[in-house]
C-alpha cells in the first residue's frame, strides 16, 4: 500500500475550490457608499462596523459637520456627516441612513470616527492597477480626499483616503 | 532554533530597575557586619550583570562588574563597610540606573559622570587596604599591565552536540578587544569518516584588551568543562596601554608564524567543516533581533496573582449567573418573576465586585512613590550638613498608578522643602531644646474617597509674620490686609515666593510650590498647611484614589446633559431676582453672602438653544475654581452619581470647556464641564467682546457661534 500516494488524494484544509464565491480575489476589496446620488468607497478592511443612524450627544462649539458623539460599546466615537462635511446632497436623518465606523491603524494609534451616508450599497473587488487618479478639476470633495476612481459597471465609484478622512480638523472655538 | 531576545528586554529592565531600588535601600540600610544586606545587594548587582551580558549591553555590564567587585570584597570580609565606600556604591547605582536607562532609550548617557565614577571605584579598589593575597584582587591589578591574552581553546568533539557554539563564545570575545584566532585543523579524519556532529577543531585566540582574566573565563562558562582552556596574559611591552593598534601589528607576524591559518573574526573561518558555514548565517540572524530595542515604553503593572484569581472567581461567578438568566428567559412566565428579580440582583452584585477589582488592580501601594525618600533625605543630610531621619508610614496605601507617577515630583519638591527650610541646624535644634536629629515623616492614609499624604517636620515651622512681610513686599498682598491663618499660607504657593533667608541649591528660589500646588489640582487634589511656629509644618496632600472615576452632579441644558464634577461644586441655588445685580455695562453678578459671583449661562457659552434663557427661572450652580468662583445658569438639577471619565482626545480631540465624557445608565453620552475651563472660557469670550466694542465693530454676526 502506498501511503504517500493515499496522502496525496487527502485535500490539504484551504484548497477547496469554493464555485460561485468571488470573494477570494486578488487585490483590495471596498465598501461602497452613496453621497446623494453619487459612488463612494473605502478600504473594506477599516470598517469597524455599520450603524443606523442614532441622534449622537452635541460637543459645544463644534463644526456643523461633527454631528456629537456616541457610545459604541463604551468607546466614546465622534460622528461626523460626509454631506455636511463634503457639501453634497441634502443632510436628511431617515431609517436609511447609516454610519459607516472606521478604524485606522496608525503607528500604534488607532482612531474611530463615524461617518453618516445616505445608503451602504455594495463591496467591490478591485485591482490596484484598475484605480485612476482622479482629475483635478474642482469638486467639493478635497483632493487630499480622494485616493483615486474607478469603473464600476457604468458608474463611477469614489475611492477615499481613510487616513485623511480621520484627521478631523482642528476646530477652533468660535469666542 | 533562534529566539528572539529582544522580546526579553523589557522585562530585563523591569527587573533590573526594581533590581536597582533593592540595593538602594539596602545600601541605606547598610550597617557593619550585615552579611545578609551585603549578600542581597551583591545578588541584585549580578543579575544585573549576568542579564546585561545576555543583551549585550556592555556597558552596563562593564559597570556593574566594578561595582561587583567592591561588593564582593565586602561580602568576604575583605573592606571594611564604611560610609565612604557606601556613598560610592550608592553612587554607583545612579550610574547604572543612566546607563540602562540610555540603553533603554538607545541613547547618549552622562558620560562624564559614569567615567568620574568607575574612577573612584577603581581608585577605591585600587587603595585596597588588606593584606591578603587573593586570586581576584591581584588579577585586578595585573590587569593594568596586561596588554591582552592568548587563549588556548581545544574544545571535546562532542561540544557541539550540548549546544554550544564557538562562534558565538569568539564574537563575545571579539566584543572585549581586538580577535584573531587560527584554528587547528590537525584532528580533521577524512571526509568519509567525518561525523557532521562532531566538533573537530580547536582554536588558538590573541585577544588584545584591557578587561580581565575572569572576564574572559565567563565567556567561556558554558564550554568550561567541556574542553581545554589557557588563558595566558601577554605582558604589556609598550609604555601606554592605548597602543593597542600598535602592539597588535606588532604581534601579529609573531603568531602568525606560529600558526597554520588565520583570519580575523570578520572573515569568520570559512575553511572548517559546512556546519560551521550554516552556523555563520545564523550568526547574523541572531544580531538583528538584539539590536532591534524595544524604544517604545508600554507601561505595566505587576499584579499579584491573588488579584488575578480574584478576579477570575468573578467572571466565574458572571457566566453562572448569566447562564442562569438565558435559562430563565428561554420560557419566561410571570411565576418565574422572583427568580428574575433575584437573578437581576446577583447580577448586580457580580458586576459591581467585579467592577471594584478591576479598578484595585490599576491600585498600587504608595511604597512605589515613597521608596525614593529614604536616599534623597540621607543625600539632603549630606549636603546640608543637618541630622535628620526619615519616617515612613502607610506605605501599603494603595492608589492609582497614574495618580501616582504624577504625585512623585511634588512630594519630592515638598520632602526637599522640609529638609531645607523646615529641619533646623543641629546647634540650633540643641539650643531650642529638641533631639539633635530632626525628623521628617511621611504618611499615607485613606480619608473618605480621597487619599491624603502628610509630609511633616519637627523643624521651625513657617513664620506668619515672615510671610506676610514677603508677601507685601513682593506686592502680592496689601499692607493693611487682614488674612486668615490658611490665607498666609496660600500665598506660599503664589509664584516666585520664598521665604528662604538664603537660596541654597536644593530649594529656596522660589519656583516650585506653585509648580506643585498646579500639579496637585491638574490630578483633582488640594493641599493644606498647618505649621506651629518652632514645633514644625505639615503638608497635607489630598488626592483622588483614581482618575478614572468622579463623583459629578447631572444637570440638564436645553436637550443636553451634562455633568458638573462635585468636587468643584461651592453651592446650588434658586436663584433670587433680588440679588441679580446688573454692573458696568453688561455683567450680571449674583450676590451671594458677601461675594459677587459673575453669571455664566451654559447654554450661551456653548451654543444651544433651550426654552430656559431667564435668569429668575434658572438655577444656579456655584463652582470654584483657582480661587475663582463663578455662577453656572443650568435649566435643572438631576442626579448625583459616579461616572466612569473617558476621554474625547482618543478619537476625537480636546474640547475647550469640556474635560472628558461618559456613558449614562441609558447608554447614551454625556458631556463632562472643566470648570478651570470653562471659567478661562468666560474670560477670553468677555476680553474678545470687549474688543469688538471699543474696535466699534457692531457686527453681532461674529459673536454667534455656529
Amino acid at each position: 500500500m502506498n501511503i504517500q500516494a493515499m496522502a496525496q488524494d487527502i485535500p490539504v484544509e484551504g484548497e477547496h475550490t469554493m464555485e460561485g464565491v468571488d470573494f477570494i480575489t486578488s487585490g483590495d476589496q471596498y465598501l461602497t457608499f452613496l453621497l446623494a446620488q453619487e459612488q463612494y468607497a473605502v478600504d473594506i478592511l477599516c470598517v469597524e462596523e455599520i450603524r443606523s443612524w442614532e441622534q449622537p450627544t452635541k460637543i459645544p462649539n463644534a463644526p456643523s459637520y461633527i454631528k456629537g458623539v456616541i457610545n459604541m460599546r463604551g468607546i466614546i466615537v465622534p460622528i461626523v456627516d460626509l454631506r455636511l462635511k463634503f457639501s453634497i446632497g441634502e443632510a436628511s436623518y431617515l431609517d436609511t441612513t447609516v454610519v459607516i465606523v472606521l478604524t485606522y491603524h496608525n503607528e500604534g494609534n488607532s482612531r474611530t470616527i463615524g461617518f453618516v451616508v445616505d445608503a451602504v450599497s455594495d463591496v467591490l473587488n478591485v485591482d490596484n492597477a484598475d484605480i485612476k487618479p482622479a482629475p483635478a478639476f474642482g469638486g467639493c470633495v478635497g483632493p487630499q480626499y480622494i485616493e483615486g476612481l474607478i469603473n464600476s459597471e457604468n458608474k463611477v465609484v469614489t475611492i477615499l483616503n481613510v487616513a485623511h478622512l480621520q484627521k478631523v480638523e482642528q476646530h477652533r472655538l468660535h469666542s | 532554533m533562534s529566539i528572539d531576545l529582544s522580546q526579553f528586554i523589557p522585562s530585563f529592565l523591569e527587573e533590573s530597575f526594581e533590581g536597582l531600588e533593592l540595593m538602594e535601600s539596602e545600601l541605606l540600610n547598610l550597617k557593619e557586619g550585615d552579611n545578609e544586606t551585603i549578600d542581597s545587594i551583591f545578588r541584585a548587582a549580578h543579575s544585573i550583570k549576568g542579564g546585561a551580558g545576555t543583551f549585550g549591553f556592555v556597558k552596563v555590564t562593564e559597570f556593574t562588574h566594578l561595582v561587583e567587585t567592591l561588593l564582593d570584597e565586602m561580602r568576604d570580609g575583605r573592606r571594611e563597610i564604611n560610609s565612604k565606600d557606601t556613598e560610592i556604591l550608592l553612587e554607583s547605582v545612579d550610574c547604572m540606573r543612566l546607563l540602562i536607562e540610555a540603553a533603554r532609550d538607545d541613547e547618549e548617557y552622562d558620560q562624564d559622570k559614569v567615567a568620574q565614577t568607575t574612577s573612584r571605584l577603581a581608585e577605591t579598589l585600587g587603595d585596597e587596604p588588606s593584606s591578603d593575597s587573593d586570586n581576584q584582587s591581584e588579577n585586578m591589578v595585573a590587569a593594568s599591565n596586561v596588554c591582552g591574552y592568548t587563549i588556548n581553546f581545544i574544545p571535546e568533539h562532542s561540544l557541539a552536540k550540548t549546544g554550544n557554539d564557538p562562534l558565538f563564545i569568539f564574537s563575545a570575545l571579539a566584543e572585549l578587544g581586538q580577535l584573531t584566532l587560527s584554528a587547528d585543523c590537525n584532528d580533521l579524519p577524512a571526509l568519509v569518516d567525518i561525523d557532521p556532529q562532531e566538533l573537530y577543531l580547536s582554536w588558538q585566540l590573541t585577544l588584545y584588551t584591557d578587561a580581565d582574566e575572569a572576564e574572559i573565563r565567563e565567556i567561556f562558562e558554558w564550554v568550561e568543562d567541556e574542553c581545554l582552556l589557557e588563558v595566558v596574559p601577554i605582558p604589556d611591552t609598550s609604555n601606554t596601554s592605548q597602543d593597542i593598534d600598535v602592539l597588535a601589528s606588532e604581534e601579529e607576524p609573531q603568531s602568525q608564524s606560529t600558526t597554520t591559518k588565520q583570519e580575523s573574526l570578520v572573515n569568520t573561518p570559512k575553511s572548517s567543516t559546512e556546519t560551521e558555514l550554516a552556523q555563520d548565517g545564523k550568526v547574523e540572524d541572531e544580531n538583528i533581533p538584539a539590536k532591534a530595542k524595544a524604544k517604545a515604553d508600554v507601561g505595566s503593572i505587576r499584579v499579584g496573582v491573588d488579584k488575578i484569581d480574584n478576579l477570575i472567581n468573578l467572571v466565574g461567578e458572571l457566566v453562572i449567573t448569566q447562564s442562569m438568566l438565558s435559562e430563565l428567559g428561554n420560557d419566561f412566565d410571570m411565576d418565574k418573576v422572583d427568580r428574575l428579580t433575584s437573578g437581576l440582583e446577583q447580577l448586580l452584585q457580580n458586576t459591581k465586585e467585579l467592577q471594584e477589582s478591576v479598578m484595585r488592580i490599576r491600585m498600587l501601594p504608595i511604597s512605589f512613590a515613597f521608596n525614593r525618600f529614604p536616599r534623597l533625605v540621607h543625600d539632603l543630610a549630606i549636603k546640608t550638613g543637618k541630622k535628620m531621619e526619615l519616617v515612613i508610614k502607610g506605605e501599603q496605601t494603595e492608589l492609582d498608578k497614574t495618580v501616582m507617577e504624577q504625585i512623585g515630583d511634588p512630594l519630592v519638591h515638598l520632602v526637599r522643602n522640609a529638609a531645607d527650610h523646615g529641619i533646623e541646624s543641629c546647634e540650633v535644634r540643641l539650643a531650642k531644646g529638641k533631639p539633635e536629629k530632626g525628623t521628617i515623616s511621611l504618611d499615607a492614609y485613606h480619608q473618605g474617597g480621597n487619599i491624603v499624604i502628610e509630609i511633616k517636620d519637627d523643624g521651625a515651622g513657617i513664620d506668619r509674620e515672615i510671610v506676610l512681610a514677603k508677601a507685601v513686599e513682593k506686592g502680592l498682598i496689601d499692607v493693611n490686609a487682614i488674612l486668615t491663618e490658611s490665607q498666609v499660607y496660600d500665598l506660599l504657593f503664589e509664584p516666585g515666593f520664598s521665604t528662604a533667608a538664603e537660596v541654597t541649591d536644593i530649594s529656596g528660589r522660589g519656583v516650585g510650590m506653585d509648580v506643585v500646588k498646579r500639579n496637585i489640582q491638574s490630578l483633582g487634589g488640594r493641599i493644606q498647611v498647618e505649621s506651629t511656629l518652632g514645633k514644625g509644618s505639615c503638608f497635607k496632600v489630598h488626592l483622588p484614589l483614581t482618575l478614572a472615576i468622579l463623583d459629578g452632579q447631572l444637570v440638564k441644558v436645553g436637550s443636553e446633559t451634562y455633568i458638573i464634577p462635585l468636587i468643584a461644586i461651592v453651592e446650588s441655588l434658586q436663584i433670587d431676582n433680588k440679588l441679580i445685580n446688573r454692573v458696568s455695562g453688561d455683567m450680571v453678578l449674583y450676590r451671594l453672602r458677601d461675594d459677587n459671583v459673575p453669571i455664566l449661562p451654559i447654554y450661551q457659552l456653548f451654543n444651544l438653544a433651550t426654552k430656559c434663557t431667564e435668569i429668575d427661572k434658572a438655577l444656579l450652580v456655584v463652582v470654584e475654581a483657582d480661587g475663582q468662583k463663578i455662577g453656572l445658569m443650568v435649566d435643572d438639577l438631576l442626579a448625583q452619581q459616579q461616572v466612569v471619565i473617558k476621554s474625547l482626545k482618543d478619537n476625537y480631540q480636546q474640547v475647550a470647556g469640556i474635560s472628558g465624557a461618559t456613558i449614562l445608565g441609558d447608554g447614551s453620552v454625556a458631556m463632562i464641564l472643566d470648570i478651570p475651563g470653562i471659567i478661562h472660557m468666560a474670560l477670553a469670550q468677555a476680553q474678545h467682546a470687549q474688543r469688538e466694542k471699543t474696535d466699534g465693530n457692531a457686527s453681532v454676526t461674529a459673536e454667534v457661534c455656529l
